[in-house]
């Protein structure tokens, strides 16, 4: 393998690792305040759908995102109003949120554009554009840095420089401001936060809404940067690999940075069995490497390497006890 | 100064609290009625009573978790509303609730710092949080490693946090509910101490507590509450543990149960050096030797919370004790394999636990669903590999006829039915098994006169047939009416037995507030 397949497939592994960072981080900040959330995946989906009609309609793909961003809030809201106002079960809202998300959309595009469930295709101003860094041609020709900062760091869309800097924001609202702390606190133990007089409901409505964010700017690179438009389903269980990513990742947001590099490096190779074949000398069936980030989910919850705890009061409603 | 000097301040002093006709229901259960106290303060306020005496209830509202159907708080001499935990945080009361609330995987400064934390970012709140910690520990002799973690700390160390992290939110007032109920003695012992200091310094307490020793060591005033009324307020100097172990169990109308003079044959329970430890590593049976003899009725008294329920449940096969227990001569295992409850009803012991709607029965379940739960394994159930539901309904119907079950459906979920018929139903479903011994455990708690007499001829009934039987009750007048012989526990210990006809409430509640023997 030489050193340009090297580059194309890290670069690869950065676009198609992307959605999967945001919508782990996105997790991530609903589980920690104690919220889990399957509907991700839904969220990604709905969003997707979003920014791509609005991007069409109105030709900006700026509008266009914050319609996704609107759609994955909305569906977030759902979920809180049955998670954390109705203590409703988590697990059970956020499937219906993804089945709602895969039918509704579906069915508002043929409505709007007779496509067959698609958008149309997104060109010009309806989509993220690669950006080119300040110097990348000039750079290019410079030995082993060259490649890697013109190829590997530039040329990426605003979306894909946004989601990497949300690693460090995320571990620095976490663990440096007093909304990082109430919130990791909520997510393990709500009575002491309670206690404290400290609203548990108003913490875990605004984890939810950061959730559904970061979850719309997660579809909204799927449709309008990833791709030129929706398509049924587009976002093809990435909601779930943000999932084991979390797990993975063990809830915390440096981790969920390499966990996701990881599973867009199995995404990335899947569409290169020649790669893979000239390194380790087997052809690979792709559908292994699909699998291959759930696999590693099983061990890490088996507790093969190391234990992955989630915070203590996931899952589960807060009653105020006597 | 001279202490009728301080006395004299006290009475002019505007009470620290003042309660004033406090009324709390929740549903049909009247948990607080008609509640007034004042502390004064700079002093130690005990609040003593039997668990579900409304003490809880009480404080909760306090500290604004539940609000108050009726009444008034007055915090020093001014009318306070408190809707929230917060209303009573900035009116400068603190709790410390009996199951801590920290957050176990922080450290004892960001638990500290927890919802009263300086600004967005940590790192100035952390620092100031830090300084006023050393300026508490010197202060009040509460010293703590504010780097350590919660989960990596003992128990008595966690109760400091929680009373720093009251005084670092300049709490006056500081709650404290059933403190000692996870410490060891010396844990225990330390805390008063720090109490001591803290009044010293003009801070005012209340001690939430069903130990009657550390009201007469620690309070200057007590309160008893039974059954959601305050019953009594008096000075700690001038009562006796006896007075208030009456004021606290009480007298009610007395009860009379129809019986003959017991004919006690072999003994069915032999238990010996019977030990238990909790989850939180405390010992709570220390050593217990009792027998039960097949015909008589033994009767367990004690203020709860001394080791009766951790008995009941070693015996029932769902907690695990150390020790030797031996059913008709056999060894009853107390830990592992056969030490749970489909062992124990094989057997030949039948188990009516305390609380008959988390222990007895699924409350949402039918009342011929419940009626077979524990047997449901035995033929008369079962066709097959499945339950044979018509089977279990028709001697559901018949269970329910025999004990007077109202209404008389068994397709009715156990929750439709009132606290008594529930307890029908529990009691039918053991005793028609004709277990060879039978645990009771607050037969009559929450039942309705009828019912209780009911369930009374029932239980004796049983013992009539020469069966064996252990009562666990709270109710004194209970234990009296119904045991042949009373056995007293205190602090997980057998303070003495005696012979129903041969002692007295009087000496009964002695040994229940753990003096003589």
């Amino acid at each position: 393998m030489d050193f340009l397949t090297l580059i194309q497939l890290l670069d690869s592994t950065v676009r198609l690792a992307t959605p999967l960072l945001l919508a782990c981080l996105a997790g991530l900040f609903s589980e920690r305040a104690g919220i889990f959330d399957i509907g991700l995946e839904g969220k990604m989906l709905a969003a997707a759908f979003f920014s791509a009609a609005i991007a069409a309609l109105t030709g900006s793909v700026w509008l266009g995102l914050l319609a996704g961003i609107a759609a994955s809030m909305s569906l977030s809201l759902l979920h809180g109003l049955a998670s954390i106002t109705f203590r409703g079960n988590q697990l059970i809202s956020g499937v219906a949120i993804n089945f709602l998300a895969a039918g509704l959309t579906v069915l508002i595009a043929q409505d709007w554009f007779q496509q067959g469930g698609r958008t149309p295709s997104l060109m010009g101003g309806g989509r993220f554009e690669p950006i080119t860094l300040p110097f990348a041609e000039a750079l290019a020709q410079v030995p082993l840095l060259g490649p890697i900062y013109s190829e590997l760091i530039s040329g990426h869309s605003i979306l894909v420089y946004i989601a990497f800097a949300t690693v460090p924001l995320t571990w620095w609202v976490l663990y440096r401001t007093r909304f990082g702390l109430r919130l990791r606190a909520v997510g393990e133990n709500p009575a002491a936060v309670d206690t404290a007089g400290v609203s548990v409901v108003a913490l875990r409505y605004a984890a939810v809404l950061i959730c559904g964010v970061l979850c719309g700017i997660a579809g909204a690179y799927l449709s309008t940067a990833l791709q030129a438009g929706f398509v049924k389903d587009m976002s093809a269980g990435r909601g779930f690999i943000a999932l084991a990513a979390l797990i993975f990742a063990k809830w915390r947001p440096w981790y969920a940075l390499y966990a996701t590099l990881l599973f867009g490096l199995f995404g990335a190779l899947e569409t290169r069995p020649d790669v893979i074949e000239a390194v380790i000398g087997i052809r690979v069936q792709g559908q292994l490497l699909g699998a291959l980030p759930y696999i590693m989910t099983v061990i890490i919850l088996a507790g093969f390497v190391g234990k992955a705890i989630p915070p203590r009061a996931g899952g589960t409603p807060y009653v105020k006890e006597r | 100064m001279s202490a009728d000097g301080i006395a004299g301040r006290q009475e002019t002093a505007a009470p620290a609290i003042e309660l004033k006709g406090i009324s709390k229901a929740f549903g049909p259960v009247q948990a607080n009625k008609d509640i007034s106290i004042r502390v004064m303060p700079g002093t130690i306020h005990g609040i003593i009573g039997e668990n579900g005496a409304g003490k809880s209830t009480l404080m909760s509202i306090l500290y604004g978790f539940y609000k108050a159907d009726k009444g008034e708080i007055f915090i020093s001499g001014r009318k306070t509303d408190i809707p929230d935990s917060q209303a009573a945080i900035s009116a400068g009361i603190g709790m410390v609730f009996q199951h801590f609330k920290l957050v176990e995987n922080f450290t004892v400064l960001e638990n500290i710092i927890l919802g009263a934390e300086d600004g967005g970012l940590l790192r100035p709140s952390l620092a100031k949080a830090r300084r006023s910690l050393v300026e508490l520990a010197e202060e009040y002799g509460l010293n703590v490693n504010p780097d350590a973690l919660i989960e990596e700390i003992g128990v008595g160390m966690q109760q400091r946090v929680e009373i720093l992290k009251a005084l670092y939110r300049r709490a006056d007032i500081l709650i404290l509910d059933e403190p000692t109920g996870v410490l060891t003695p010396a844990e225990a012992d330390q805390l008063f101490r720090i109490l001591g200091r803290l009044r010293e310094e003009g801070k005012t307490i209340i001690l939430i507590t069903h130990k009657l020793r550390e009201i007469m060591e620690a309070t200057d005033t007590v309160s008893v509450m039974r059954r959601g009324e305050m019953t009594a307020t008096v000075k700690t100097s001038e009562t006796s543990p006896a007075e208030l172990a009456e004021l606290m169990v009480g007298r009610k109308v007395l009860l009379r149960v129809d019986k003959k003079p017991a004919t006690p044959g072999d003994v069915v329970l032999d238990i010996k050096g019977l030990r238990v430890v909790d989850d939180q590593k405390v010992e709570r049976l220390k050593g217990i030797d009792l027998q039960v003899r097949a015909g008589e009725i033994l009767g367990i008294a004690g203020v709860a919370g001394n080791g009766q329920s951790e008995l009941l449940e070693v015996l029932g096969g769902y907690a695990d004790g150390t020790g030797e227990v031996m059913l008709n001569g056999h060894p009853l295992a107390l830990s592992g394999t056969g030490a749970d409850g489909r062992s124990r009803r094989t057997q030949g012991i039948g188990h009516v636990p305390e609380d008959r709607q988390r222990e007895g029965l699924i409350m949402d379940f039918a009342a011929w669903e419940n009626t077979a739960f524990g047997y449901h394994r035995s033929d008369a159930y079962k066709s097959g590999l499945l339950l044979n539901n018509a089977a279990i309904r028709s001697d559901t119907e018949g269970k329910m006829a025999r004990f007077d079950v109202r209404p008389p459906d068994p397709s009715l979920a156990a929750k439709s039915f009132s606290g008594g018929n529930q307890q029908k139903i529990v009691l039918a479903r053991e005793i028609e098994r004709n277990p060879d011994l039978l645990l009771v455990g607050q037969p009559t708690r929450g039942v309705d006169i009828g019912a209780i007499e009911f369930i009374h001829q029932q239980i004796v009934a049983l013992r009539d047939q020469g069966k064996a039987i252990l009562l666990v009750s709270v109710e004194l007048e209970e234990i009296l009416a119904l045991a042949d012989r009373v056995a007293v526990m205190f602090d997980g210990h057998i303070m003495g037995e005696r012979l129903s006809s041969e002692t007295d409430e009087k000496e009964l509640g002695l040994l229940m507030a753990g003096v003589g023997s």
